[in-house]
């Protein structure tokens, strides 16, 4: 084993947890520096979700993406900032204060995996391992001008993954570049029987930049109500200049997105609510001071313990779960959740990427978006690929008021290979 | 007045005794181990880890749904149960909710009218929840802990269609259910806690009443003739039923009032997102059915030429039925006779199941019975010595040894003649009140008999020769 020593300027408190002295070994990613988010067991290292409720958590074993990661001689330097539990998008939620934007120490880095974006992008580490629910690794890599991947649902082990809403995640890379972020890709996909949900489809792509006949679908959605004119006026930009390496946009409409929103909330507060219920500081947590029964005991520990955004969510999916308005809202959500599958699996029977802006806007300063609906209206472009389960790359296309803008490509079911070619692609000035 | 019709409907949650965990790899043979020893990230509910579901477990429950003559859904689904509870580790179980593995299914009984069919709705997979562990009373007790070895273990829950009219008609359905589940070899009855019953009781045109906690077979009737009789005196006083949960309190035999509205739980289901749905249609051709109950009955009836009683009897478990087939070699009837009328008694008696037997010792017993070698009253006499050895944890004599032990073998023929022959020339007065035709002579001279051998003849047998003696001498 060899040995790197890890003393990161922080200046933008990317981490949560670092480790001085870490070993690594031989293998494709070698002494390769890697940072984790902090939702994801680390054997041995606290794992926090960012949260007070799993302060002092050990986790006894190791995440699947940890364990290839390890193997694959990746140096695993520290675990990295975010929303607490993944709810956010700015990673403000967290028990542990903000993450600053490298770029801008007035603005958000994005979340929720804002720990590790702003840790790749400040230079401190070589890539990081981010998980994305609505938009969580693409959000951040937009606003700190990374490349940041969603896998398509099932080709990365969520073993491990303390899960926020199960249905919907997937962990991913992001990296300073597509080169990297793909190497990184190609050591945590892959089948792990331990994740009923996980599937078969290891990758192992060398990214090509040739994208001559690619055909692209431009929704009018994506440059519509609510989206910054500057912002959808430089991914437009973005768009002719891959046409100037031969590939072709088409416009497309995906009218299901006026649901996306409501589906994807209604969906992950209700697995969250079930997911976090377990948090009752009988086993995890430092105990809060009470003498009363366990029910009582509980309420104050899941008080104490909980941010309030965590607590807003928990109580709108115990909502949506509720006998009585099951139908109205969460069995509701799964058809509109079908519509938006329909909607992309008709748009890519035509195109072979989706094209558009991966956030309205670019990163928000710090304590700007206090109200939680505008909060969650910022997701309305990254969400319908969870939804559908396919995957979506954030890669840098511009900047707006020196502030990055991120180009976000959305693929077919495995077709992950595909739009991590078009990213390199633009990245690399064509082919 | 005429009696309201009882109506009972079961809920049977019942352990199967695969070798893993219902979601993990941990084993499931927990039982004499410290708490918390058979766990892992799965079973503990870790942070992160994910349930992986058993295929075994899943074969065990579709071979229980075939045997029940269950329509089998080609595509089930695992959803999450969620409510708060210190031994629930993950706050939530898995388990399954509207779309279980089988439904529609049926049990023949031997119901209080004859054979009954009692309807199954439903049979569906789920996970066994922690135990806690009260240290003193639930409300007095400093603290409680919890053990999560059984966290995890795979169960089914059975249901059935309020199709049963009598405690003793639901008593006699279990013992079918688990003479059933014993067959089909996925079911260990004698582990603690394997088999748990909730049960809906209520009285014709009065609320329904459910009863938790019953976790004895013996604790299903009781429960429900204390529930019966309970809910007759409400309405006899023109009092009337609440609907309610009520909990099953073993030691004193009666049901309480359980729970308060704090506690009514609404369980928030929906589909578990870590588990795909579950196809089965490929399997079920695979699933064979080994001899159920009803077709060995019908055999021992056949092929030994027993009674139906006793074959009914034999086949109630499946380890008797195997102990009868064992012991049935030589004489059928004979054992039949011997295995459920005397052995079953004895064994109830010290509260012991067939296993406390020696195999080998009863079939040595029943050679010696099948060659007149001992009387019944012996017999008797000898099994009691076995169990009780087998009960003080002693090595049982062999039958044999007792025999020669005590003396215990049948005084031979010519030693009868001779005693017979001493006593009537011993007992003149008695011989001639016979020939005056007194017949308690007789009685009085068969008992002289059996004093001189000590007990050791056939009472009747002695008597028939006794009068056959005394008649030719006339």
């Amino acid at each position: 084993m060899k040995k790197l020593a890890f003393h990161p300027d922080d200046s933008v408190r990317a981490f949560i947890t670092t480790i001085p002295e870490v070993t690594y070994g031989d293998g494709p990613l070698s002494g390769v520096t890697v940072a984790v988010k902090d939702n994801i067991s680390t054997k041995g290292i606290e794992t926090t979700c960012a949260s007070k409720i799993l302060k002092g958590y050990i986790p006894p074993y190791d995440a699947h993406v940890v364990t290839l990661l390890r193997n694959s001689g990746a140096a695993l330097v520290g675990k990295t900032n975010m929303d607490e539990f993944g709810m956010g998008t700015t990673t403000e939620n967290s028990a542990f204060g903000p993450t600053l934007n490298p770029l801008d120490h007035e603005r958000v880095p994005g979340g929720s995996s804002g720990g590790s974006a702003a840790a790749v992008a400040a230079g401190l580490v070589d890539c990081a391992i981010g998980s994305d629910t609505g938009g969580s690794i693409r959000c951040p890599a937009a606003f700190c001008g990374i490349v940041g991947l969603k896998p398509t649902y099932g080709r990365v082990s969520r073993y491990g993954l303390i899960a926020y809403a199960n249905s919907l995640e997937q962990i991913g890379p992001m990296a300073r570049d597509v080169t990297t972020l793909s190497k990184l890709y190609s050591v945590i996909a892959g089948h792990d029987p331990r994740d009923a949900t996980s599937v078969d489809r290891p990758y192992s792509h060398i990214p090509s930049a040739d994208i001559k006949g690619l055909k692209i679908g431009v929704p009018d959605e994506f440059f519509g109500e609510g989206v910054n004119p500057k912002v959808a006026g430089v991914v437009r930009k973005a768009l002719e200049i891959l046409e100037s390496y031969g590939a072709q946009t088409v416009p497309c409409t995906i009218p299901s997105m006026k649901y996306a929103l409501s589906a994807y909330y209604v969906t992950c507060t209700s697995e969250a609510s079930s997911n976090l219920a377990r948090f009752d500081g009988v086993r995890y947590g430092p105990a809060v001071e009470t003498l009363k029964s366990w029910h009582d005991a509980y309420s104050d520990q899941r008080k104490a313990g909980f941010g309030k955004e965590v607590r807003r969510r928990i109580i709108l999916g115990t909502f949506s779960l509720a006998a009585g308005y099951y139908g109205r809202y969460y069995q509701k959500a799964q058809t509109a959740r079908q519509m938006v599958r329909d909607d992309l699996e008709r748009i890519f029977r035509d195109v072979d990427v989706i094209a558009g802006p991966t956030m309205p806007d670019i990163a928000f300063r710090l304590g700007e978006k206090s109200d939680p609906l505008q909060m969650y209206l910022s997701d309305i472009l990254t969400v319908p690929a969870n939804l559908a389960g396919v995957p979506a790359i954030s890669v840098p296309c511009g900047n707006v008021e020196h502030m990055p803008v991120g180009l976000q490509l959305i693929g077919r079911y495995f077709d992950d290979e595909r739009i991590i070619d078009t990213a390199y692609a633009f990245e690399q000035g064509g082919a | 007045m005429e009696e309201r019709e009882t109506i009972i409907g079961l809920e049977i949650h019942c352990q199967l005794n695969t070798k893993s965990k219902m979601f993990c790899g941990c084993s499931t043979d927990f039982r004499d181990n410290e708490p918390n020893t058979h766990t892992c990230p799965v079973c503990l509910g870790l942070p992160g880890s994910m349930p992986m579901v058993n295929k075994r477990a899943i074969e065990y429950a579709l071979k229980v749904a075939k045997a029940l003559n269950c329509t089998i859904r080609e595509e089930s689904e695992f959803s999450r149960k969620n409510y708060f509870y210190p031994d629930l580790n993950k706050a939530y179980q898995i388990t399954q909710y509207d779309k279980p593995l089988a439904e529609c299914g049926k049990l023949l009984i031997d119901g209080d009218n004859g054979e009954k069919e009692v309807r199954i709705t439903r049979i569906h997979l789920e996970e066994d929840p922690g135990r806690s562990v009260h240290m003193g009373t639930t409300d007095r007790g400093k603290y409680t802990l919890v053990d999560y070895n059984r966290a995890g273990i795979p169960l089914i829950e059975i249901v059935t269609e309020p199709d049963l009219r009598s405690p003793k008609e639901a008593r006699k359905f279990l013992n079918k259910l688990r003479a059933t589940l014993e067959y089909l070899d996925v079911f260990d009855s004698e582990k603690e806690g394997s088999l748990r019953v909730d049960a809906n009781i209520s009285l014709q045109g009065s609320e329904r009443v459910e009863v938790k906690n019953i976790s004895s077979y013996k604790g299903v009737e009781k429960a429900l003739t204390f529930e019966v009789t309970r809910q007759r005196n409400l309405l006899r006083r023109g009092q009337t039923v609440a609907r309610e949960t009520r909990h099953f309190v073993e030691a004193r035999g009666v049901t309480t009032s359980s729970r308060s509205k704090e506690e009514e739980n609404d369980y928030r289901y929906f589909p578990e997102p870590d588990l795909l749905p579950l196809r089965v249609a490929s399997w079920i051709d695979e699933i064979t059915l080994p001899e159920l109950p009803d077709a060995r009955r019908e055999r021992f009836i056949t092929q030994y030429g027993i009674s139906p009683e006793h074959a009914k009897t034999l086949t109630g478990g499946l380890k008797l039925a195997e102990f009868y087939e064992n012991v049935a070699t030589i004489n059928p009837a004979l054992a039949a006779t011997w295995t459920a009328d005397y052995l079953l008694g004895e064994l109830n008696y010290r509260d012991f199941s067939i296993d406390a037997m020696p195999a080998d010792l009863f079939r040595e017993l029943l050679d010696l019975i099948a060659a007149d070698s001992i009387t019944d009253k012996s017999a008797v006499e000898i099994l009691r010595l076995i169990l009780d050895a087998v009960k003080d944890g002693k090595k049982p004599e062999r039958p044999g040894e007792i025999v020669n032990r005590l003396g215990l073998a049948k005084t031979s023929g010519d030693q009868v003649t001779a005693m017979i022959q001493e006593v009537i020339a011993e007992q003149q007065a008695a011989v001639d009140d016979y020939y005056a035709g007194k017949m308690q002579a007789l009685n009085f001279l068969v008992g002289q008999v059996m004093k001189k051998c000590r007990g050791r003849a056939d009472p009747g047998h002695l008597n028939r020769l006794l009068k056959e003696i005394l008649d030719k001498k006339v």
